[in-house]
């Protein structure tokens, strides 16, 4: 019983510290990038090509579930908002909550589950079909030639994907307000323009979506780098990406959100 | 330089984004627009502010003419000094009335003004003397039930 216990605790406090553990080499790893990255803007064709793979790829899927995402949006909150007589803020409701949270968070999550997956399945079979050490010994510094490029391709990506989203998102809303249910369209426009400022709300969108980006794509090249040279190592490692970034974005957009209405002083 | 199908497609992929930015930035936002160069500054005094707050819009005739840049509570007076950031190219004579009003029934409040008759105009640093308080829907209704209580009630008719 007694041993029962003590073992319970050694593992808890063993979790524990491999956790914080993680997090301290997840984040020399982070500097080391940022420290090898020269290459990956003096060949910038290496990082145009993560930029295809990770940005331009997932632009089908952030078109469509933009435009479904904002058709239900603007579904519900017409159903709501209809009671209190004011359907005309439709346009409002749908581009603050488009551009605050789901914009950034949702490209943020399907950028995490179709890129950030990508990313680490690759740079983590590299590393068990041994192509990494390959690179280390013709001293071709394996962080600068394939993880940087990665990093930046999908730092770079996000933003663009986040405001892809807000926009196409926007389009259905308008699809399913004014086409088909009929909220009166100058109302629709003029109201949500009156409510949604440049700097306060579009600026503040796009910050959120490079954090996400730079947060989504160090876990991904962390985990993929440092994930188990064999099968079961790398398949770990992926589903380890899609969880960690996750949460990471989901909690991020607490504190961002948190300083970003109450002011950063 | 060589090109690449990759770089075709990561062009398109940046424009796309750009076109959705600068949709987000026209179509849905404003930028932040009004903050004109040429402003002046008065500041009136008020009874009771209501709900008003900072960067609420001034208003004369339903037009926004400036924002409310300050609110603090004035210790000598025992009210509400609100500094008014006006926009320079709106001149108001120096009997006009400032009056806390609050666009729909639901709605923010703001500051609006009403032109007097006065050849002067308000200068940087000038007071507007003749306010007009929020109106606090629970002072309405407990007047409107007091006087209702002083009517002498009606006498029953008799047939």
């Amino acid at each position: 019983m007694r041993d029962g216990l003590l073992d319970w605790f050694r593992l808890i406090g063993g979790k524990t510290i491999n956790a914080v553990w993680r997090i301290g080499s997840g984040t020399r790893f982070l500097f080391l990038i940022l420290l090898y990255s020269g290459l990956s803007f003096r060949r910038f064709g290496l990082t145009m090509r993560k930029i295809f793979f990770s940005g331009v790829l997932s632009t089908i899927i952030i078109v469509v579930s933009g435009l479904f995402v904002g058709m239900v949006l603007a579904l519900q909150g017409y159903e709501t908002l209809q009671v209190y007589g004011s359907e005309e803020k439709l346009g409002v409701l749908v581009a603050l909550s488009l551009l605050r949270e789901l914009g950034p968070v949702v490209s943020g999550l399907l950028f995490a589950s179709r890129a950030g997956s990508a990313i680490t399945a690759e740079i983590g079979l590299m590393k068990a079909t041994e192509q990494l050490s390959a690179m280390d010994i013709m001293a071709v510094n394996p962080i600068g030639r394939v993880v940087a490029p990665h990093f930046w391709g999908g730092v770079i990506s996000m933003p663009i994907l986040a405001t892809i989203f807000s926009a196409m998102g926007i389009f259905g809303a308008y699809l399913v307000g004014v086409v088909l249910i009929g909220v009166d369209v100058g109302a629709f426009w003029s109201q949500m323009q009156a409510a949604v400022d440049f700097r306060y709300d579009i600026v503040n969108s796009l910050i959120k979506s490079l954090v996400f980006g730079i947060a989504i794509t160090a876990i991904a090249t962390y985990e993929g780098f440092d994930a188990a040279p064999t099968a079961e190592g790398v398949s770990g490692a992926t589903a380890r990406t899609v969880v960690t970034s996750s949460l990471a974005i989901l909690a991020l957009d607490l504190v961002l959100t948190g300083f970003m209405l109450r002011g950063w002083n | 330089m060589e090109r690449k199908a990759v770089d075709l497609w990561v062009g398109m992929f940046v424009v796309a984004g750009f076109i959705a930015l600068m949709m987000l930035a026209l179509k849905v936002g404003n930028f932040g627009a009004y903050s004109p160069k040429d402003v002046y500054v008065v500041t009136a005094h008020f009874d009771n502010i209501g709900g008003l707050k900072e960067q609420a819009p001034v208003r004369s005739s339903g037009v926004v003419v400036g924002r409310v840049a300050g609110v603090r509570f004035d210790s000598k007076k025992f009210d509400a000094e609100v500094t008014l950031t006006m926009d320079g190219q709106f001149k108001f004579p120096t009997d006009t009335t400032a009056a806390i009003l609050t666009s729909g029934i639901l709605g923010e409040n703001y500051v609006g003004l009403e032109a007097g008759g006065e050849e002067q105009f308000l200068k940087n640093g000038d007071v507007v003397k003749l306010t007009q308080s929020a109106v606090v829907l629970e002072k309405i209704i407990s007047q409107f039930l007091y006087s209702k209580a002083q009517e002498t009630p009606t006498p029953p008719k008799d047939k």
